[in-house]
Order: C-alpha cells, then structure tokens, then sequence
C-alpha cells in the first residue's frame, strides 16, 4: 500500500514543547517540509532565537546555532561568509526581531544579505510570559498593558514587512497567516519562494508568519486562530510586499 | 619568506592576524583603531577572505559567532566602548565554544572618555563585563614585533581551546611605527576543509551528525556539567597560556609592575634609577589572565617596595596583591585620561615611595 503521508525527515522525531495550539509548531514543520521538498536538508544551517522557540535546534534537522536575543541576522550574517553556498535561515519572534533585534534586521535587509528569514509574529512576548511587544495591537492585554495597549502610552504597533519593504535592499517580503489550512498552504508557497529566491542568489529574503500564542493571549486554540484571523490580520494585511523576480 | 618591514602598529595587528589564518573580519569604526578596518576592507578581498562593516559592536561580534560557529577563522578588533557593548556576545562565544580573535586597541574612560590612549579596561578584559561563569585569555603585547607574534598565534590558540582570545593594545601602539619581522602566512582554511577540521561546526555538509552550537542548557545538570567542562578548560589553559617576562629581580629595591606601553616606560625608568644607585626590576604580565602570580615568588628579599605602573586608577593592584601576598608594599604610579607618565616622573615618584616604605 502507498502512504498517503509520511512525516517529513526534516523535524525530528520528538515531541515539540510548545503550547497547545501555539503555531510555532506549524511554522517549524512548513519550513522543514520545504526544505525537504527541495533536497536542502543536508545543505542548510539555520539560525534560532531567544524566544519560545530557542529551542528550535531541538526539532529543526538541519546544523543550527543559537543567537543572542534579536542578533540573529547579524549571526546569519556572519555564518553567510563562511557558506556563500549554503542555504541559510533566521527564525524569529516579534519581541526578538522587532523590539530587541530592529537594528540588525534593517541593516541585514539593506545590505541585501543572501539568507532568509522567518519572522513568527504573535504579537506578544510569549517567553516571558505575556508582556507587551512591538506588535501588540491597540487594546490588546498583556501582563504590561493589563487594560489593553494604548497610543497615548506605548504608541503604535509596528508593522515589519511594510518598513522592510522602504528599503531597496530586499528581493522577496510576504506576510502570511497560520489561521486555516489554505492559509498554512499559502504560507508553505511563501516559504519555499524565500527558499527560492535565496538560492537564486536575488539577495534578502523574508516571510512574516502571523502566529498564536493561546496560553499569552488567554484564548482557547480555536478563539485564538478565530481572533487571528479576524482581528489581527486586519492590522497586519497579508500579500507580497516585494517581489524581484526569480 | 618572512620579511623585516617598518609598519604603523595597527596595520601590522591587521597583516599578522591575517597570516595567522584569519579571513573574516567583521568592525565597527572608532578611534584609534579604525587603520584596522580600512586595512583589511582593502586586503581581505585579495586574500580569499571576506570584509564586513558592521552596524555597530553589537553586530559584529554577533557577525563573528556565526563566523566561528560556522568554522571561519574570524577577527574582530575595537577600542574600550566598542569592546563594552561587545560584553554578551563574549560570554556567548565562550558558553557556545566558539573561537574568535579580539583585538582592543583601548583609550581612556569612563563613558566615552578620550580618544587617548589608557590601560583602565584592565578589569572589563580580565574579569569580563558579560554574564556567566567565563574566561577569555588576555594577552597584552609592549612592542609592535611582540604583537604581531601574539596576534600570528592567536586564531590558533582560539580554534585549540574554541574560545575567544584577546590581544590588549593601548592607542600608543596602534598609532607607532617600528620595524617588524612578518612571519610566514599560515594556509587558508577553505570552507570545504571546515567539516574535517571543525566537525563540531555548522556547516551543512552532510558529515552524518548534525552539529548544534549553542550556550542553552536549561536543565541546571546538564549546565553544571558543561561549566564544569569549561572550567577544566580554564585550568588548562592557566597552565598553558602564562606568559610573563621578569627582568633583574634578583637584589632589585624595587620591581616595577607594568604591561604594554608603560612596561617600556618602567625600563626606561629603571636606567635612569640604575644610574643613581637605585637597583630595580620589573615583572611584565604578557598574558593579563591568566595573570602571572608565581612571578612574584621571585621577588627578592632585598625589595622593598612593588610599584604598579598604569594607565588606570591602580586596576592591576588586586592581582598584583594576589601574588605579592603581602611579603612587600604594594604601591601605585598612575596617569589617566590620556596622560602619559614621563620616566622622570616615574622616578621620582619611585623614590618617593621608597622614602615612604624606609
Ligand atoms: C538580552 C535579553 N533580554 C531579555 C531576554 C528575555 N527574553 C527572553 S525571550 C524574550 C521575548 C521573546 O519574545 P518573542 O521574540 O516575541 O518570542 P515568542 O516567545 O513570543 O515566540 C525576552 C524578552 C533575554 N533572553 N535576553
Ligand atoms: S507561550 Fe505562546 S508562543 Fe510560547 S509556546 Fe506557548 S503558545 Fe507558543
Ligand atoms: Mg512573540
């Protein structure tokens, strides 16, 4: 009998320890699928973050390192000059790339550095257990803006892919979302497209996944993908926000 | 074919890392040390390496974890406030076991302080601003020849023990010029090369393992354990990288205590002192840690005073005290903020401490 499915060689065979319905799980398994779709695994090196998912190492089959809180793309970077014929990649949250990394995301964007990056924003610090990051939406609670995030107070929330998307450095941006399986499906598309572009040599690549995190958000699975869907993709439309072409 | 050349001391850092096996570089600028990133933008490329400027210290030192992490043999230099905001990816480097060369070529402070030479990042070099359990060898060569053997040597040792390494400069000498032997360029490590050489790196090559560098060990076992390796490693390394210069201890009245620019200056003092009677020595810290201790073990009985000379408010004393254990007064010759001291000035203070100590 043929399998109609088999898990990907990709993730490796362990339990992950993210939340119920926490969507770094399916951000981890597109981007290993892809990479296995593509023949990449035993080409890539990947870089993780401090974030919920600094652990990523533990499930992404590939050669990985760590990065300090938001120096990822400076890392990548690094690890690009080493491997100009690798494939290289930079996983990271909203608190890390957003808030503590901005600096080193911009100048890696502008210097249109041949790497991608996957940037998992769930609109809050889940690490450290539900505190406001750059991208929590106005009125949005968390354990420091406990009756919702204002302008007056923390001012606007920022939207990566549209800043990235002023610099001329960049060959490929698109946000995508978690929400739904033809979302997922569409998301997997913008990743292998990163991937893409990447070993076409076009330079920067980067995909901003839109993500949950129930246990941060206090929502159940289910109202946390609804909320997702409705809520926060209104703030953070999704579409392609630079394309060279491949 | 090594060649005896006169060379700006910055350049001659740049060339001799270069010949020690270094091909990445990864800067920021700031005085007095910017010759260096010039240097290797121009020279890197024609050399099979790779030039990076980075957008600030904090990207560059993170540029050279990726660097070493992916097997490079990478180099960094700066001066004392770059070297500060450097200070969490240092202890990174050492929890992941990733090897780098780190050049200060440092000035004075605090804050931004001076763009002229100092010696009182003694403490950030030697006791680490970072967090965590760490060490990072500190060497702190006195003449131009001297660094350029050190920073030749330095990628190696980094890549022996996976740590970072360290080479003090102060602004004097990266703005002197003396005539240096160039040792014999060491050969590339190519990027193929770097799965054989380095399995532990990362590098996508398909070796059958996968590699992980990484600090993260959130099961406190499991980090005791791995402290407790790189503590072993420290240990090793105390026995191995010591390195201290001692010259007329014996029947000395007085041993100077100097490194860098003011060790000169000591020996300079030490003659005109010589001339009018006064016998004195001096124990020169090559390697700042580990810290030489067992040199003052040598210190005569005839000694009556050990005199510190700094560019800093006496950072040195504490190791210093550390290995003269009391047996002889420990006392302080200091500029800072740019100041230099003249050798006069050294002797006569010198004499002044040995009226004191009578
Ligand atoms: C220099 C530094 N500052 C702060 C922290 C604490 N910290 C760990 S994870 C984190 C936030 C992570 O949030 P995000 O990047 O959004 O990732 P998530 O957990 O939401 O996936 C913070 C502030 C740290 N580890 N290092
Ligand atoms: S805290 Fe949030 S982001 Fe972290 S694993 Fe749980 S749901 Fe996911
Ligand atoms: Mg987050």
């Amino acid at each position: 009998m043929k399998p109609v499915f088999t898990v990907t060689k990709g993730m490796l065979p362990v339990s992950t320890s993210y939340c119920p319905g926490c969507t770094h799980g399916v951000a981890h398994r597109i981007i290993m699928e892809t990479l296995d779709e593509m023949g990449l695994l035993g080409k890539t090196l990947g870089v993780a973050p401090i974030g919920c998912s600094v652990v990523a190492h533990q499930f992404m089959n590939v050669d990985m390192c760590e990065a300090a809180h938001g120096r990822a793309p400076a890392v990548a970077s690094g690890i690009r000059r080493v491997h100009p014929d690798k494939v290289v990649f930079t996983y990271q949250g909203d608190g890390d790339l957003a808030s503590i990394g901005m600096g080193e995301i911009v100048h890696a964007a502008a210097r249109g550095e041949k790497f991608s990056t996957f940037f998992i924003n769930n609109g809050i610090y889940g690490m450290t257990g539900g505190q406001m990051a750059p991208t929590t939406l106005i009125g949005q609670r968390s354990t420091t803006s406990v009756d919702g995030r204002t302008r007056e107070q923390a001012g606007m929330p920022l939207k990566i892919c549209e800043l990235l998307a002023t610099l001329d450095g960049p060959a490929y941006i698109e946000r995508v979302s978690l929400d739904s399986p033809a979302h997922i499906r569409a998301a997997k598309k913008a990743v292998r497209k990163a991937f893409e572009v990447q070993l076409a040599g076009k330079g920067f690549s980067f995909v901003e996944l839109l993500s949950t995190c129930p246990t941060n958000w206090g929502l159940t699975p289910p109202e946390a993908m609804k909320r997702m869907k409705e809520e926060v993709a209104a703030y953070y439309p999704l579409g392609v926000y630079r394309d060279a072409e491949v | 074919m090594s060649e005896k050349v006169l060379m700006k001391g910055n350049e001659a850092f740049a060339e001799a890392v270069i010949r020690g096996g270094v091909r990445f570089y990864f800067g920021y600028p700031i005085t007095p040390q910017s010759e260096i990133p010039e240097f290797m933008s121009r020279e890197l490329p024609k050399r099979g390496g790779k030039f990076l400027q980075a957008e600030s210290e904090l990207g560059a030192i993170n540029m050279a974890y990726g660097c070493g992490a992916a097997g490079g043999n990478g180099f960094i230099s700066s001066s004392s406030p770059g070297i500060a905001l450097m200070q969490e990816g240092m202890s990174f480097l050492c929890g992941a076991e990733v090897p780098v060369t780190l050049l200060n070529v440092s000035r004075g402070g605090p804050g931004i302080g001076s763009i002229q030479p100092g010696q009182a990042d003694y403490n950030q070099v030697t006791r680490g601003g970072g967090n965590g359990d760490y060490k990072i060898p500190v060497f702190a060569p006195a003449s131009i020849q001297e660094a350029v053997d050190i920073l030749y040597e330095a990628p190696e040792i980094a890549n022996r023990y996976r740590n970072p390494v360290m080479v003090l400069a102060d602004g004097l000498m990266g703005q002197m010029m003396e005539p240096v032997l160039l040792p014999e360029p060491k050969p590339d490590l190519t990027s193929a090369d770097i799965p054989k050489v380095k399995p532990w790196a990362i590098s996508g090559s398909e070796k059958g393992e996968r590699s992980v560098v990484k600090s993260l060990r959130l099961q406190p076992e499991v980090l005791e354990a791995h402290v407790e390796h790189l503590f072993e490693k420290y240990a090793e390394m105390e026995k191995e990288l010591e390195r201290v210069e001692c010259e007329s201890l014996e029947d000395a009245e007085v041993v100077f205590v100097a490194f860098g620019t003011m060790a000169r200056l000591a020996r300079e003092a030490m003659e005109l002192l010589e001339a009018q009677g006064i016998r004195a020595g001096l124990i020169r810290p090559i390697s700042l840690w580990p810290f030489p201790y067992a040199a003052f073990d040598r210190i005569s009985d005839k000694t009556r005073a050990v005199v510190s000379v700094e560019l800093s408010m006496g950072q040195m004393l504490q190791d210093i005290n550390l290995g003269v254990k009391g047996r002889v007064p420990v006392r302080l010759v200091h500029r800072v903020g740019g100041m230099l001291p003249t050798s006069i000035e050294v002797v006569e203070k010198t004499k002044k401490i040995l009226e004191e100590v009578r």
